[in-house]
């Protein structure tokens, strides 16, 4: 308890509630997609490296956006804020391009088809983060002058 | 792979997902003092033995077959699974709230999910 309390307040509030099932889907992605892409890249990585290295940088957004949302402190909010804009990003970047070009992607990423692989959930998930991010959000700097 | 304890444990973490369920639409929490918690824990408990079983089973078959399995992936799914399953039941029983049970039907969900994904690895040509 030697932890600051308006961050400790700000920390619970990310991180029960709703928010406690966003984690658990988050911190599922994080290992699905690290596991995926450890042996991917391990074992036949010249077969697709753009589609690898693609899963790669996904499982480290989804890694750090489970660890942003968890701690839920006010950098750890920005950070989850700007990891689920990035995922969110590259689940509609990637989404079209596979789409449009699938012979870059060989192998399908957690992105690809707007992560019709995963039952869209990749897709959903970063607006979820979005959306309780701001629904916990402390309120604007002036208001609550103590909770900054 | 045994089929039989794979459509065992995959109707028994589904059971289990239904019975999470429930707590969430009750607005129940997992509490391990009141008896509907334990009983729930108990049943998650006796699930992730019998996975311990599934991933004993497992390795003594990759072991014993010369077929052309992905050996790494079939490992770590035998492996993540157990990981999984108690992580879940971690995150729910820390929170008071229906949202602690949810957290146990996305993880029981998951289980039948990777079985499933066990098999086809397995057998790549079912």
């Amino acid at each position: 308890m030697s932890r600051h309390p308006a961050v400790a307040a700000s920390a619970a509030a990310t991180r029960s509630g709703p928010g406690r099932l966003l984690i658990a889907v988050y911190a599922l992605f994080a290992v699905a997609a690290t596991a995926r892409s450890a042996v991917q890249i391990a074992t036949r990585f010249n077969d697709a490296p753009l589609a690898y290295l693609l899963s790669a940088f996904a499982a480290v957004v989804y890694v750090v956006a489970t660890a942003g949302l968890a701690r839920g402190s006010r950098a750890s909010r920005r950070i989850a804020t700007v990891s689920c804009v990035v995922e969110l990003t590259g689940v509609l970047v990637v989404g079209a391009i596979s789409l449009a070009a699938p012979e870059l992607f060989p192998d399908a990423t957690v992105w690809s088809a707007f992560g019709s692989g995963y039952v869209f959930i990749p897709l959903v998930l970063p607006v979820l983060g979005l959306l309780w991010l701001r629904h916990t959000s402390p309120g604007p700097p002036g208001r609550e002058p103590e909770a900054n | 792979m045994i089929d039989v304890l794979s459509t065992v444990l995959i109707v028994v973490s589904l059971l289990a997902a239904a019975w999470a369920g429930v707590l969430v639409v009750l607005g129940r929490p997992v509490l391990l003092d009141k008896w509907d918690g334990v009983a729930l824990v108990g049943f998650l408990l006796m699930l992730e033995l019998a996975l311990v079983g599934q991933a004993i089973v497992g390795f003594v078959a990759l072991a014993g077959t010369n077929r052309d399995v992905d050996r790494l992936s079939f490992g770590g799914y035998l492996l993540g699974v157990l990981v999984i399953l108690l992580l879940a039941t971690a995150w729910a029983l820390t929170e008071r709230s229906r949202w602690g049970p949810s957290v146990l039907v996305v993880g029981c969900l998951t289980v039948p999910v990777m079985i499933v994904r066990l098999q086809q690895i397995w057998e790549p040509h079912v």
